[in-house]
């Protein structure tokens, strides 16, 4: 009886095994990396985000069901440039999972095959707020990155699934040609509003500022991740209007109240724009991220 | 015309000389027409070279105040000009690396080192906390209150844990970390406690993870943990009771299985040393003082059973997006000093739970709640008595003691937590004994964390202990870190 018991469980485990075993198991940190991974990877693959698209990725919970996700990863796939250091490093030391460490194959660090901005060109210490010594990490937020990530991600799968390579790079071909369609129609509809004069929360969305041609004026936090303090916004609201910024950008998540002072202050309007997929129910894949935050920007720059 | 043809070879010589003479003259003329274009030249080189220089200038002037002003705006130094990328050509992908990489960035190979920690060179991560604590207690003797090694221990100002943590990979199969900690006890000594050193194993088969070397008990939640990631500034009452004023911890090894099960579990067996001061309620001499009425016995370890054995088991739950429930029960077996064969079980349960909403930003808000729960039992053996100290008999003591505390994160940066803590012992025939007399007490804090390196708190405590009354301290507490930046367990 007590064997016969066992021998089910014991089936039953190496029934998810086989199940499993069937797609690879891909493990994203950002839910952007995942969307990337789930339109590369299409049925071979089973993707899990570790980061939820509402919540402030640099401040995510080590909780112990992602100990369990990176336990059964075949790839790992993080954005790098401290950008999970708070949370990731304990989970990977406790996943006890040898295809997703250090020079494993089943790891990708994509910041590896990105031009990253703001790379501090002299020495960095922590007065400087949380500025980090690779490059803004937020990089997710130019769509022209979007290839070369899927292109990080192709490389993986490819190398731990040659057999369905082929498959891996024409889905890739696939993503790549409708970002690029999107991409021109995006720029386009932005092009006449190039040269906005924008000031966002945090640096976050400087990569999709860049691309679009808007002018960053200035952060309402005084330093990356250190709170506005009231000498910091009175500095900020006499060069918002000099400047004649239009838009006050931030993520749906962040507080609300300084962006709205702000924005009385100097007839600036408030753009709530979700800087990871998954931030609003709208942005459901990486495409639709930034068909959201471009007819937000289009809504808010039309309006009179 | 006579003269015409003698003149002709004057005129001849002459126009020869003159020819000559001209030749040279031309020669000389042109050689100085030579001169001046070259100096023209030269001036015009130098001209062009001026109005170049001066263009050069000018435009590094301009580059350099465009900069300045690019910095200003954004507050760092960027990269030059943005370089205007064509939206992505549908170019086959496993070539569209190579072409992403091309620029300053590093080329990509997959043996680069995983840079979990950190950045750069990445042999070895460097942090260094520093935990502070300064108030005022009507109980004159603080340290007879407090019963953590690491609390506030006096009036004034306690430095509470200089703590060094030393972390990095040691090769591809393990891990290393070490804590290093420096404190000043009340009488103004510098202490150093060798806390941790262990290595960690990476990449086991079957889910299994070996620790060995110097390490905490997993031994329910706070135990394990270091004195600044916790939410009050002392450690709770029944910690201090059972696993000691400096936690249990002991040189030993340690298993543990990630079972694979469809929610989080992991069982731990530890098996360490059993004695020392580490080992508060096992091996342990006190100090040459007595312990529940009994001097410390010398025993050896003779075999197996005289080490100290914790297992554990703990499973955590996504309840949803926003609710987290962790669970575990633990337990520490092993013989303690009072008699010859004299064994301590101390058993454990412990709860955590985490609300945090799905639209957070750094962190905040949240609410937590944690209980812990632990019962002892104690063989105390007999003891014939002394000049200072009453005989004892062979008796078995049973203690138990909770701690159940709330924090919540009302607004970013700010925490308000509240903790209640209960201890107490059965009747035995020492009575009273301080050490197992029933104590509660009541802790409310307020914390500030200006950033995730900084921290500020306020904490009143309000204790009853049966024989001493109620007393009332009210402490603040400090920190900084400096160095790597510690990844958070949950």
């Amino acid at each position: 009886m007590r064997t016969g018991v066992f021998g089910w469980l014991l089936l039953a485990l190496l029934g998810c095994g086989a199940a499993s075993a069937a797609k690879l198991n891909v493990v994203a940190t950002l839910p952007d990396y995942g969307s990337i991974a789930e339109a590369v990877g299409g049925d071979k693959v089973q993707v899990t985000s570790l980061v939820r698209g509402t919540e402030d990725p640099h401040f995510v919970d080590a909780r112990p069901s992602l100990v369990r996700s990176l336990n059964k990863a075949d790839l790992l796939v993080e954005g790098g440039a401290d950008l999970e250091v708070g949370w990731l490093p304990t989970l990977v030391s406790g996943a006890r999972n040898a295809r997703i460490l250090a020079d494993a194959p089943g790891h990708v660090l994509l910041s590896r095959g990105i031009r990253m901005r703001d790379v501090p060109t002299g020495p960095v210490d922590r007065s400087m707020g949380d500025v980090h010594p690779a490059g803004n990490p937020h990089f997710n937020l130019d769509p022209a990155n979007g290839r070369d990530m899927a292109a990080s991600i192709v490389a993986a799968l490819s190398r731990l699934d040659p057999a369905n390579a082929s498959a891996y790079q024409s889905n890739a071909r696939q993503f790549t040609e409708r970002l690029g369609v999107k991409l021109a129609e995006w720029t386009n509809s932005l092009a006449p509003y190039r040269g906005t004069k924008v000031v966002t929360y945090h640096k976050s969305f400087d990569y999709l500022l860049e691309r679009f041609g808007f002018e960053l004026v200035g952060t309402i936090e005084p330093k990356p991740g250190i709170e506005p303090s009231p000498t910091h916004i009175n500095a900020l609201i006499p060069r918002m209007k000099a400047a004649g910024v239009k838009l006050i950008l931030s993520e749906p998540n962040r507080p609300r109240k300084t962006p709205a002072q702000l924005a009385e202050a100097t007839g600036a309007k408030v753009v709530l724009l979700p800087g990871l997929v998954g931030g609003v129910p709208e942005a459901t894949n990486y495409i639709a991220l930034f068909d959201y935050d471009v007819r937000q920007l289009l809504d808010a720059l039309k309006a009179p | 015309m006579r003269g015409v043809p003698r003149r002709i070879p004057s005129q001849m010589k002459i126009l020869r000389r003159g020819l000559s003479s001209a030749l040279c003259l031309a020669a000389l003329a042109i050689q100085a027409q030579e001169t001046k274009e070259i100096e023209q030249i030269r001036k015009e080189i130098q001209e062009a070279t001026d109005a170049f220089q001066k263009a050069a200038d000018q435009f590094q002037k301009t580059t350099d105040s465009l900069k300045k002003r690019l910095d200003q705006l954004q507050g760092t130094n960027v990269p030059a000009a943005a370089e205007t990328k064509l939206p992505p050509s549908p170019a086959p992908a496993a070539d569209a690396r190579t072409n992403a990489l091309a620029g300053s960035s590093p080329a990509w190979s997959p043996a680069d080192p995983i840079r979990v920690v950190g950045n750069a060179q990445n042999y070895l991560n460097l942090s260094f906390d520093a935990l502070f604590a300064a108030g005022w207690s009507t109980e004159p003797d603080v340290e007879s209150l407090q019963l953590g090694g690491h609390d506030p221990l006096q009036r004034g100002f306690t430095v509470q844990n200089l703590e060094m943590t030393l972390q990095g990979q040691v090769d591809p199969y393990f891990r290393g970390q070490a804590s290093i900690i420096f404190q000043i006890d009340p009488e103004g000594e510098t202490g150093v406690e060798a806390e941790e050193a262990y290595l960690e194993s990476m990449s086991l088969p079957a889910n299994l993870q070996l620790r060995a070397g110097q390490y905490f008990t997993e031994f329910g939640r706070l135990n394990p943990t270091h004195p600044h990631t916790w939410d009050f500034v002392d450690q709770p009452l029944v910690n201090g009771r059972f696993l000691g004023g400096d936690g249990l911890r002991n040189p030993g090894a340690r298993l543990s299985w990630l079972a694979p099960t469809p929610f989080y579990s992991e069982l731990f067996v530890s098996m360490q040393n059993s004695q020392g001061e580490t080992a508060h309620s096992f091996r342990n001499d006190h100090e040459g003082e007595v312990f529940f009425g009994r001097p410390a016995t010398e025993t050896h370890v003779k075999g197996f059973g005289d080490m100290l054995y914790a297992p554990r088991y703990a499973a955590s739950f996504d309840l949803n997006d926003e609710n987290t429930l962790v669970t575990g029960a633990s337990a520490a077996f092993g013989p303690n000093s009072s008699g010859g064969s004299t064994d301590t079980q101390i058993y454990g349960l412990d709860l955590f739970y985490k609300w945090k909403p799905r639209n957070q930003s750094k962190g905040w808000p949240f609410v937590t709640w944690q209980t812990e729960w632990m019962y002892r039992r104690y063989e105390a053996g007999a003891f014939a008595g002394d000049v200072d100290n009453p005989a004892q008999p062979s008796e078995v003591l049973r203690d138990w003691g909770i701690y159940s505390q709330i924090s919540y994160g009302f607004r970013r940066g700010w925490v308000g937590s509240l903790r209640g803590d209960y201890v107490t012992g059965d009747e035995a025939a020492l009575d009273p004994d301080p050490d197992r007399d029933r104590r509660w007490r009541l802790s409310p804090a307020l914390t500030f964390f200006p950033t995730e390196f900084s921290k500020i708190r306020l904490q009143y405590n309000l204790d009853d202990r049966r024989e001493e009354g109620v007393d009332h301290s009210i402490w603040i507490q400090f920190e900084f870190l400096l160095g790597a930046h510690a990844a958070h367990k949950f």
